[in-house]
């Protein structure tokens, strides 16, 4: 791999940009993917409280759905759900 | 306004931090360096400094509080010798490629085993490679002078990089001199307000301190260290200019005692530079025309400043109080790499002395000189040793 | 602490982003997530090397939304000791204003093992600073050697399973006791299994005044064997066995939270450590009949640890 070029670096190794991961895709990983059920799902919050990756996503009070783009498919959400509203399927 | 007193190097160096009053000092005791901390703990229980003086367990844990709590944005202080430089070995260099300017203050003493309390300067010259700046000082007041200088060099924005400052232990550390302390007020212009660059404590812009590089950033980040470290070579000669300015006392990134028209010349460091410094008088008394040189600051190391001083001249004579077993002295390669660019090159002699607080005498090295003079001396003479 | 709602926990900042490289199922992130919901005030972060420290800050890329330092291993506890020292003495100075916290996460090599020094350091100065050790009871960073903080029988790649060898030989150290000998004024064990007891306990941690120091099982799919998805399960059953008990000690009096004071009330059924030791590879040949001796010995030690916790929270100070 090509060296970086220093004018792009900040001293130190520091990064001042924070939480510039969220541009480092991790969905990529995944050999199953999440399908949520919505007539099941009652936007409980507890898939959001476990999942490892920040993956759920909840607007207005909705679970809206899942960030394909770093969900790493543990399959955490499926089974922690009360309502069993999210199967974890083959990609 | 400066006056004189009598004080011996730690308590020089103590006072030294005392007018600077750092944000944060993190230090534990050891010998040679423990007047420092009792000193500096005294000056925080009489409340003479500001400073948060933290005790901590371990040197490791004291380098390691420095390095963060210079991230967080204080100007931070700190001193060890030997061992304790070899137990904070592992945050050397994590702090100076976190490019945080912390002052240590190390009373050099002979690294273990097997154990010894003396004078030589196994533990900083061990250190070299870590990325750390490095002061020399000769006597007291360079001590203490060098404690105020060394923060101008380390926190100059194009700097950022964290300083040694050694002086000798037991030889300095605990010698009382005769000393020019520089006014309190003066000290603190000189040194000016710290500002940090990137301060964690700033949380409304959270930066990342410390990461993982692979191999395409960590090499371009060490290159940055390399450009300091070419930088402080320019920045140390403004900053000992100014200082002269104020106190009349001038330094030079090569400091110099008759080495003009000498005929060879010893490169030194320390407190045995006063040594041969006697030495080259001794030797001038009977016609020889020897000089001495000493790198006052050894990192960066001042290639150009050397080249000047050996130009010309027919031996090089590089005593090294620290030894790299199965090579040379330490500084021994790196004045030969100095004086390669010459367009003749002396004769080079290492001259390894002193260790672990052998006798490093007038004598001894008026002996010693005679002999390169002559060509007699082998290409490296373990000083002392009878085998 | 009794209104905690996920409904309100969803709108704090999001101090973890995504894009870390925690293996799929790894518990260390939801850790994290619930206890640093324990604050409202700005926090800082240090790392100890480890899984946690080499997953969130691969450069240029950093998952951290607030502010981060990592140096080294075994000295997490002085790293964040020295910017809470930064903090006092800035603030003192009228440098900084509002006030911030200031938490150190680190795995139990790092905390058991190495770390041990600085953190007893750190803790006995007072700093007010918390530390959070996510125990998933082996080097995992390094690929799953043995620690201090490795159970009995437990599989690793420098304490195998082999011929003549049951895996570790050693019970695991109570680190969370030598932390209560600290005398400081909070210490708790958690699981990420339970929220509501884990961000109750970091808000007590965090507005403490003075060291608290956390200790939280975190069940590694990769190191203990098991599918991905049973992390959380994992987590409730360390704590339904007994392994993995949930108490507090506040200003040296102990309390048992959440499912182990139901337990311990009877209210419900401890289970038996024979459930933990076949839910995970690491301890599979334990289920062979020669080593029926050392799954054994491991409930006894379950056992008396967890009678032993009874009676300290019986203490009258």
């Amino acid at each position: 791999m090509a060296l970086a070029n220093i004018k792009d670096l900040v001293i130190g190794g520091r990064i001042v940009k924070a939480g510039s991961s969220e541009n480092f895709p991790t969905g990529d990983w995944r050999s199953y993917v999440p399908v949520v059920d919505q007539d099941k799902c009652i936007d409980c919050y507890t898939c959001w409280i476990y999942c490892p990756d920040n993956s759920i996503v909840f607007r207005d009070d909705k679970m809206s759905g899942i960030k394909m783009s770093h969900c790493k498919g543990c399959g955490i959400c499926a089974k922690v759900c009360p309502k069993k509203a999210i199967t974890m399927k083959e990609e | 306004m400066t006056h004189d007193i009598a004080i011996n190097g730690d308590n020089a160096v103590a006072l030294a931090w005392r007018q600077v009053d750092p944000d944060v000092c993190a230090a534990y005791p050891i010998t040679p360096q423990t007047i420092i901390v009792e000193k500096f703990a005294e000056y925080v229980a009489n409340g003479e400094v500001t400073t948060e003086f933290v005790c901590v367990e371990s040197e490791h844990s004291a380098l390691t509080l420095c390095t963060s709590a210079a991230s967080a944005g204080a100007r931070t202080f700190t001193a060890t010798a030997s061992q304790g430089l070899a137990y904070m070995w592992e945050m050397m260099p994590i702090t100076a490629a976190m490019r945080v300017p912390i002052i240590m203050a190390v009373a050099n003493r002979a690294v273990s085993g097997p154990i010894n309390i003396n004078n030589d300067h196994g533990d900083a010259m061990s250190a070299r490679d870590c990325g750390w700046l490095q002061l020399y000082s000769e006597n007291v007041q360079q001590a203490y002078d060098n404690s105020i200088i060394a923060p101008r060099i380390a926190e100059h924005h194009e700097i950022q990089l964290p300083c040694l400052v050694n002086l000798d232990g037991f030889i300095l550390s605990h010698a009382i001199e005769r000393m020019t302390m520089v006014e309190t007020m003066d000290v603190r212009e000189f040194v000016g307000e710290y500002e940090p660059l990137y301060p964690l404590l700033d949380y409304k812009h959270p930066v990342s301190h410390g990461n993982m590089d692979g191999p395409d950033y960590y090499y371009p980040h060490k290159y940055q260290s390399v450009l300091a470290m070419n930088k402080a070579l320019e920045v140390a000669e403004e900053v000992f200019k100014e200082f002269a300015d104020m106190t009349g006392r001038e330094y030079h990134l090569v400091d110099e005692y008759m080495c003009d028209d000498a005929e060879f010349v010893a490169v030194i460091l320390g407190s045995s530079f006063g040594t041969m410094k006697e030495t080259v008088d001794q030797l001038r008394a009977e016609g020889i025309k020897a000089g001495c040189a000493m790198p006052h600051v050894y990192r960066p190391w001042p290639e150009a400043a050397l080249a000047k001083v050996m130009k010309g001249k027919k031996a090089v004579a590089v005593f090294d109080k620290h030894l790299s077993i199965g090579a040379y002295g330490p500084m021994y390669p790196e004045v030969v790499a100095a004086a390669a660019d010459l367009d003749s090159m002396p004769k080079m002699y290492n001259v390894i002395y002193g260790l672990g607080g052998a006798d490093a005498t007038v004598a001894g090295f008026k002996k010693m000189m005679e002999e390169i003079n002559e060509g007699k001396a082998a290409k490296v003479t373990y000083l002392g040793v009878k085998a | 602490m009794t209104s905690l709602s996920l409904k309100e926990l969803n709108k704090l900042p999001v101090r973890l982003a995504s894009g870390h490289r925690l293996c799929a199922g790894c518990a260390e992130s939801i850790v994290v997530k619930q206890i640093l919901m324990g604050t409202s005030d700005p926090v800082a972060v240090s790392l100890s090397t480890g899984c946690l420290e080499v997953s969130t800050t691969v450069f240029p890329y950093t998952s951290w939304n607030t502010p981060y330092i990592h140096t080294a291993f075994g000295n997490g506890a002085a790293t964040c000791a020295g910017l809470e020292t930064a903090y006092v003495a800035l603030k003192k100075k009228g440098k900084i204003k509002g006030d911030m916290k200031f938490v150190n996460f680190a795995g139990d090599g790092a905390t058991y093992d190495i770390g041990l020094q600085a953190l007893s350091g750190a803790m006995e100065r007072g700093h007010r600073m918390m530390y959070v050790c996510l125990n998933n009871e082996a080097y995992m960073n390094t690929g799953i050697q043995r620690s201090s903080a490795t159970t009995l029988g437990a599989s690793t790649t420098t304490s195998w399973a082999g011929s003549v060898q049951s895996g570790k030989k050693e019970f695991s150290k109570d680190l969370t006791e030598i932390m209560v000998a600290h005398n400081i004024p909070y210490v708790a064990q958690v699981s990420p299994h339970n929220w509501r007891d884990t961000v109750t306990k970091a808000s007590k941690g965090f507005a403490a005044d003075g060291p608290s120091f956390i200790n939280s099982i975190s069940p590694c799919p990769r190191g203990w064997r098991f599918p991905s998805d049973e992390t959380i399960n994992m987590a409730r059953l360390a704590v339904e066995t007994c392994v993995w008990p949930l108490f507090e000690v506040v200003d040296g009096k102990y309390a048992l939270t959440a499912e182990s004071a139901r337990i311990a009330d009877g209210k419900v059924e401890k289970k038996p450590v024979m459930d933990w030791l076949t839910a995970q590879g690491r301890f599979k040949h334990l289920l062979q009949d020669r080593w029926e001796p050392v799954a054994e010995a491991y409930q006894d030690e379950v056992d008396r640890r967890w009678k032993k916790l009874i009676k300290l929270t019986e203490l009258d100070l």
